[in-house]
């Protein structure tokens, strides 16, 4: 109690603060396990002319012994860890810090001490993890536009579509990253020497105002193509030829 | 015409209780004129703040039903009116008596931020696309609300380690001003405590101004930190460059 006022309890609201951050909560943990699982699995990830986004690039190492997945998920799983925008999630949600505003946080008074010390001073290299999660972008879209090439030539399936959508919704995250505005522009103080620069921070900042919107969608979208490839490898579901 | 229970925080630094009073609602009143009303007809002595009663001097700031807001901006038929509506002094600061606390650690805090500083060659011409960020800060109107709701303050009481995020604007309108040439960066990452922060946007969702506080100034702050503290690539351009 900060001031010795009667607000002692975990908090006077008495609205549902509660519902926003369990929702949070169970949607990411299902993601995770998920992931995990087809990161780990190493099977049912390719139908020609599809992979699944989990394992792109695909790196064939033969001093690797585990799933190709692994060598490259830590650059997205790390972007996405520090994002600004999922670290608003997962403090509200995992660590309850705090889970809503105005309400009790669940560490006591005195034991917080936020993005100052490890692990989570690590959140400060977040334009790291941007630099390689656009690596590995970039092998999304060569995976994209190589959907469009079946075993008779061009076409489009909806494997294709899906594929695309993801990148496409994978890029605007990308884009609309913070540090990404900051690098691209923001860090200027004085925009009017730097006309192009300065267009080009108002489109990301734009983009940046639907930071939470996009990292959703692509979120969801990551998970449904590689979902999509599962059940066209284990034979669930056929492509449909649109072309 | 309906009536609406009112439980208002009655009490000092020592201690204190809720009282209920039960005041008419009128169409368009907010909770500042019911706690008027309560004044008028029912307890004479019970101590409010306010001024301007148009949401622009910042005086009136309260908790109703747990939630930060303006007591002036509050209107009675937002809030359901089936359950009793509690109003409580801000938490984050010490109480004084019934609803109003002593905001002036708040002007204390703000002494320690170095002022703006210019060139004594400093050409006077501005360009408005390079003030319109900082002006968008001015547009605080010192209400604390944001410190209030601040977690880092309002629970884990790091006063003495953190600004809190309406310093933060105010350190950013400085930052990115065209003309200031003072360098806060290393003050900001001891002093004013930015690692504290930790992206939740309390502050954001409570301000009446409806300032970006955490997207257009406590990120771009922390992004401008790790230029100096955690990017070796920034670091060598800066000494390739000179800076």
């Amino acid at each position: 109690m900060a001031n010795g006022s009667a607000q002692n309890s975990i908090t006077l609201r008495n609205d549902t603060w509660w519902v926003l951050p369990l929702i949070t909560a169970i949607v990411l943990a299902t993601f995770g396990a998920y992931s995990t699982w087809r990161a780990f699995s190493n099977v049912d990830f390719l139908v020609q002319p599809y992979l699944s986004p989990f394992y792109s690039p695909y790196i064939l190492a033969s001093w690797w012994p585990f799933s190709p997945a692994l060598l490259i998920l830590w650059a997205p799983l790390g972007f996405r860890a520090t994002c600004y925008y999922y670290r608003k999630a997962y403090y509200r949600s995992f660590f309850l810090a705090p889970a809503a505003c105005a309400v009790q946080p669940m560490a006591k008074e005195g034991n917080y001490d936020g993005e100052t010390k490890f692990p989570f001073i690590i959140q400060n290299i977040h334009r790291y993890f941007f630099y390689a999660a656009g690596v590995v972008l970039f092998f999304l879209w060569v995976d994209a536009f190589h959907a469009l090439w079946f075993e008779d030539g061009f076409g489009i399936g909806v494997g294709t579509i899906v594929l695309f959508v993801n990148v496409f919704l994978l890029s605007m995250y990308s884009m609309s990253c913070h540090s990404f505005r900051h690098l691209i522009g923001g860090r200027l103080d004085v925009f009017s020497k730097c006309p192009t620069r300065f267009r080009l921070w108002e489109k990301v900042s734009g983009w940046n105002e639907n930071h939470a919107l996009w990292a959703w969608l692509s979120l969801f979208s990551v998970a449904l193509a590689d979902l999509y490839i599962f059940l066209l490898a284990k034979g669930v579901i056929t492509d449909l030829r649109i072309i | 015409m309906s009536v609406a229970k009112l439980r208002i925080y009655r009490g000092d630094a020592e201690g204190g209780q809720e009282v209920e009073y039960e005041v008419p609602v009128d169409e368009g009143m907010v909770v500042l004129d019911a706690i008027h009303f309560v004044q008028a007809n029912y307890d004479g002595d019970l101590a409010v703040r306010w001024n301007c009663k148009a949401a622009k001097c910042g005086s009136c700031s309260a908790e109703i039903n747990g939630m930060p807001k303006l007591t002036c901006k509050t209107r009675l038929d937002s809030l359901p009116l089936d359950k009793p509506v509690t109003v409580y002094p801000l938490k984050t600061f010490p109480i004084m008596k019934d609803l109003v606390t002593d905001v002036s650690w708040n002007y204390e805090v703000r002494k320690k931020i170095p002022p703006f500083k210019y060139a004594e060659d400093t050409d006077w011409k501005m360009q408005q696309v390079d003030v319109e960020r900082s002006q968008e800060f001015r547009k605080c109107i010192e209400c604390f609300l944001c410190q209030d709701v601040c977690h880092v303050l309002r629970n884990h009481n790091k006063k003495n380690e953190f600004f809190g995020p309406r310093m933060m604007i105010k350190i950013a309108e400085l930052e990115m001003h065209p003309l200031d040439i003072e360098d806060r960066k290393e003050m900001l990452r001891e002093a004013a405590g930015v690692g504290y922060c930790n992206i939740t946007k309390c502050c954001t969702d409570v301000c009446p101004e409806e300032i970006h506080i955490t997207d257009n100034a406590i990120i771009p702050l922390k992004e401008r930190v790790a230029d100096t503290y955690f990017d070796p690539l920034q670091w060598i351009l800066n000494k390739v460059k000179g800076n």
